[in-house]
């Protein structure tokens, strides 16, 4: 049967091919749950209005990403899904309620009249929610996860400890800089200068708690530790936490000169150095200290069908989605959509 | 608390919940976005602003429908993995890069352009918007296509191997893919979705006709959905029909639970209606029709039909909730027939668009797509039942390694959830249905100047109203 195995490393290529996909996810929808982060405290109903257009055509195909990453783990690497999903019901749950709430916000909240109000806090609330889970599975994972055999093997409430709920706090500052930065891309007169200021403020945070992690990294695993602590490696690794130094300097600059798209693009380089980092003290697991991506491949065959599907498709999508960013150019206004 | 109730059973349950609220949007979704392609096509054919105001009404109901369909969907994509894990890691190399086809070539498709349908529509071309609309129809479609084949491999697996280790290995793709309850299940679907729209469509159409509200606009509703019936529902008929001989071939019992037939023998009766006792293993106060069965089942007034006996208890599905899903079913696609003749001899009579009576037969039939749709699926799926993969695997091997507590309190998290968001998008669409389709409107964004006329969308390309 048809395999492309003898001339690649599958299941590297799908590990980093994941790895993409949940980093596109975390962008794209990072800024939007941002926004419904920061929807209440917008100054006026003016204000919300117009941050809901800036995302509202592009809310769902951002959230398809999810649905790439969640769907990519299932049909690539079977064997960690299936020892994730239980270990994260309910937190993987909760963030479907989450998202529920939110989604079925920019539908409703056009449409309501006297109970506009319900749907803006069910946006702004399941945007938090989605948020805070995202974050604590985060955290969760990075810690492990109890298995035995091929299962799950731990207790329903593993996931949730300090270290967690905090992973869980930063996500939320971080997606409410991507936020607040796209805000101040897509907006202009008083909804900007409110963007501007909560981005300054939230970039504080973001800073700390990137902080955090990084030492309690390494603290945490003395594997981690060796990885980034070890010559030379310390040489190599070093430009990550530098070029991410700069950028937060070049961030709170921008914001304080008035500058409109340079913040939002190196927020995302914060994300993607944090990311890296991450990615970095990770690799090769799937299930951390458990479960590698070797492990955890599907059959050789399974994953060459979709990867001819994927190289064919993913430069389509990523062309159309483009499009469809192009197409929607430019400043949000507060009018009613369709 | 919740410790002495079966986990395999609340798994079932809340599965059941969620993918039932699930098929309820795609069943309309998928019929409305090829319908509104249609208007759209029209609109810009023969310039009649009719088309476009209805496309204008139904859009918005489209959005809240397809809100409700995305957000029920991503649920669904995590059922897998967190209520059947152990199916997930057995069936992943066959089931995942079904699913991950349906992520890259259609949810992508309709994520992206449905923001173009609905917010572009002074910042693309008329035709660019078209396009649109047909992307955005055609991603259902594609959708459809790939989860009814992961479907149907559960239903009639073929095309793999199992391992030495107990996992299932794929030997031929094609196989897999369009395995043999495909080809029926996909057609018997799309069509339901079909019919499911233009019920809805037709009976608010019926409902403006009987207020006496926009009524030009209330004609082409009913028109366009009558057709419909005249010429699809007997169609779906045929596809039944189909289906059922197909699956008498692979899942007998299943058809056996259908006709609620327990014996096994020739010349079998049409079971019209009784009552399936699985204790007794018989089917009490049966109202039959000698031979029947045979005949539809085999063509053949003398042919052999298997009784559920055949199988032993474990083996067989819950009778009386297929034998009575089925029921429904047929029976309302036996009124959708009815109302396309009863349409038809209306329209040659030259009242099709003013009998009352016919008015509250069509809102009344306007819900049936739907429960006909979900009774279906009822019988499809229980009907297949103790097995998750068909004669692979059974359901109760496949669940997580969950306690019932979590899954209880998920469930009930659902129901609530699910019970205020379609509460909520019911009644939206309601108040959308009672607005109706607005003449285009006159004044333009908030500086009360006259819109330029739709016919020439293009000269408001630069002043767009969002974003
Ligand atoms: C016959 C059609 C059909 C069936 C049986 C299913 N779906 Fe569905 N699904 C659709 C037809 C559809 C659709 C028409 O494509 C939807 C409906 C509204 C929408 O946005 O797309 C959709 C949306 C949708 C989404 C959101 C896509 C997005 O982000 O845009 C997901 C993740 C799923 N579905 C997953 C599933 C799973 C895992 C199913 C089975 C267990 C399932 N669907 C059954
Ligand atoms: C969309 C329409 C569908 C409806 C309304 C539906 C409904 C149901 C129902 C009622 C059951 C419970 C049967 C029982 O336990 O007695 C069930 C079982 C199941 N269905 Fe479906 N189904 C649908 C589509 C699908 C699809 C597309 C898939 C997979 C690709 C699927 C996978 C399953 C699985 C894994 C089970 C076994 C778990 C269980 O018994 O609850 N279903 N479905
Ligand atoms: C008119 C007579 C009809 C007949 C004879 C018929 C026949 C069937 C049969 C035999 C099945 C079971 C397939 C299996 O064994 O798995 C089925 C399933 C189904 N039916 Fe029908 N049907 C009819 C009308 C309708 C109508 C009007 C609708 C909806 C508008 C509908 C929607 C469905 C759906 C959604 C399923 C489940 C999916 C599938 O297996 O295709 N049917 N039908």
């Amino acid at each position: 049967m048809f395999s492309l195995e003898p001339f690649l490393d599958l299941p590297l290529i799908w590990y980093s091919l994941i790895i993409i996909a949940v980093l596109l996810y975390v962008i794209l929808d990072g800024f939007d749950l941002g926004v419904g982060i920061l929807f209440p405290f917008a100054p006026s109903d003016t204000c919300r209005d117009r941050m809901m257009n800036s995302i509202a055509p592009f809310w769902d195909g951002n959230e398809t990403w999810l649905v790439l990453g969640g769907g990519g783990l299932f049909a690539a690497f079977p064997l960690a899904y299936a020892i994730l999903m239980p270990a994260l019901y309910i937190p993987v749950t909760l963030m479907l309620l989450g998202l529920i709430f939110r989604g079925v916000a920019f539908e409703f909240r056009f449409k309501a009249e006297s109970s506009r109000r319900i749907w803006d806090y069910a946006f702004h609330f399941g945007s938090l929610l989605a948020t805070l889970m995202q974050g604590m599975i985060l955290g969760a994972v990075v810690q492990g996860i109890d298995v035995e055999g091929r299962s799950f093997a731990g207790g329903s409430f593993d996931w949730i400890n300090a270290y967690s709920v905090m992973t869980g706090i930063a996500l939320i500052f971080g997606y409410a800089l991507l936020g607040s930065t796209w805000l101040v891309m897509k907006t202009e007169d008083a909804t900007q200068d409110w963007a501007r200021k909560s981005a300054s403020y939230v970039l504080g945070y973001v800073g700390l708690f990137l902080g955090i992690v990084s030492v309690s990294m390494p603290l945490m695993k003395a594997s981690i530790r060796e990885l980034w602590f070890s010559l030379p490696n310390v040489f190599f690794l070093l430009p990550i936490p530098l070029l991410t130094a700069a950028l937060f300097v070049l961030i709170w600059r921008d914001l304080h000169t008035g500058r409109e798209y340079r913040p939002f693009f190196m927020s995302i380089g914060v994300f993607l150095m944090g990311y890296l980092g991450l990615g970095i003290s990770l690799w090769p697991w799937l299930v951390p200290h458990q479960v590698t991506y070797h492990q955890a491949a599907a059959a050789p065959e399974s994953q060459s069908l979709l990867l001819v599907g994927t190289a064919i498709m993913l430069p389509v999508v990523l062309a159309y989605t483009a499009y469809c960013y192009y197409v929607f150019r430019g400043k949000a206004s507060h009018e009613s959509a369709y | 608390m919740f410790d002495t109730l079966d986990p395999v059973l609340l798994a079932r349950i809340q599965f059941a919940f969620t993918i039932s609220f699930h098929i309820i949007f795609p069943a309309f979704t998928i019929g409305l976005a090829s319908w509104l392609a249609v208007l759209e096509w029209r609109w810009l054919k023969t310039g009649n602003a009719i088309y476009a105001e209805i496309y204008r009404m139904w859009v918005k109901i489209f959005a809240v429908a397809f809100g409700m369909g995305v957000v029920s969907g991503i649920v669904m994509s995590f059922q897998f993995g967190t209520n059947w894990s152990v199916f997930a890691d057995k069936s992943g190399n066959v089931l995942g890069p079904l699913l991950g086809y349906e992520v890259l070539t259609a949810f992508f498709l309709e994520a992206s352009f449905l923001g173009v349908m609905l917010f572009g529509w002074n910042r693309v071309s008329p035709r660019m918007h078209f396009a649109a609309t047909v992307i955005v129809a055609c991603g259902t479609l594609i959708s459809a296509f790939w989860i009814l084949s992961a479907n149907s491999w559960m239903q009639t697996p073929q095309g793999f191997r199992l391992g030495d280790d107990g996992l299932l290995y794929p030997t031929d793709w094609l196989a897999v893919v369009f395995n043999p309850s495909f080809p029926y299940r996909f057609a018997h679907m799309i069509v339901a979705t079909y019919l499911t729209t233009a019920f809805v469509v037709g009976g608010i159409g019926a409902f403006y006709l009987w207020r006496r509200k926009h009524e030009k606009h209330a004609r082409v509703m009913l028109g366009m959905a009558m057709i419909m019936a005249v010429f699809v529902a007997p169609t779906q008929l045929l596809l039944g029909d189909l289906h059922g001989l197909n699956t008498l071939k692979h899942q007998p019992a299943k058809v056996a639970a259908m006709e609620g037939l327990w014996e096994t023998q020739r010349g079998a009766p049409l079971v019209l209606f009784g009552w399936p006792d699985q204790e007794a293993q018989t089917t009490r106060y049966a109202i039959e029709i000698p031979k029947l069965s045979s005949l539809i089942l085999t063509h053949d007034l003398e042919g052999e039909v298997k009784g559920l006996k055949e199988w032993p208890r474990d083996e067989q599905p819950p009778v009386a909730w297929v034998f009575w899903s089925f029921r429904v079913m047929v029976g309302i696609g036996m009124l959708m027939i009815l109302t396309g003749v009863m349409a038809l001899v209306l329209h040659l009579r030259k009242r099709l668009f003013s009998t009352p009576w016919f008015q509250y037969w069509c809102m009344a039939l306007t819900p049936s797509g739907f429960i006909a749709v979900l009774a279906g699926w009822f019988v499809t799926e229980i009907g297949r039942q103790p097995y998750i993969i068909y004669g692979v695997m059974r359901t109760a091997e496949a669940a997580s390694p969950v306690g019932s507590q979590p899954i209880a309190l998920s469930l009930a998290a659902f129901v609530v959830t699910y019970g205020v968001v379609f509460g909520a998008g019911v009644y939206y669409i309601a108040r959308l249905i009672a607005k109706g389709p607005a003449a285009e409107e006159t004044v333009y964004g908030d500086h009360g100047v006259p819109k330029p006329p739709l016919v020439a969308p293009r000269l408001t390309k630069k002043g767009g109203r969002h974003v």
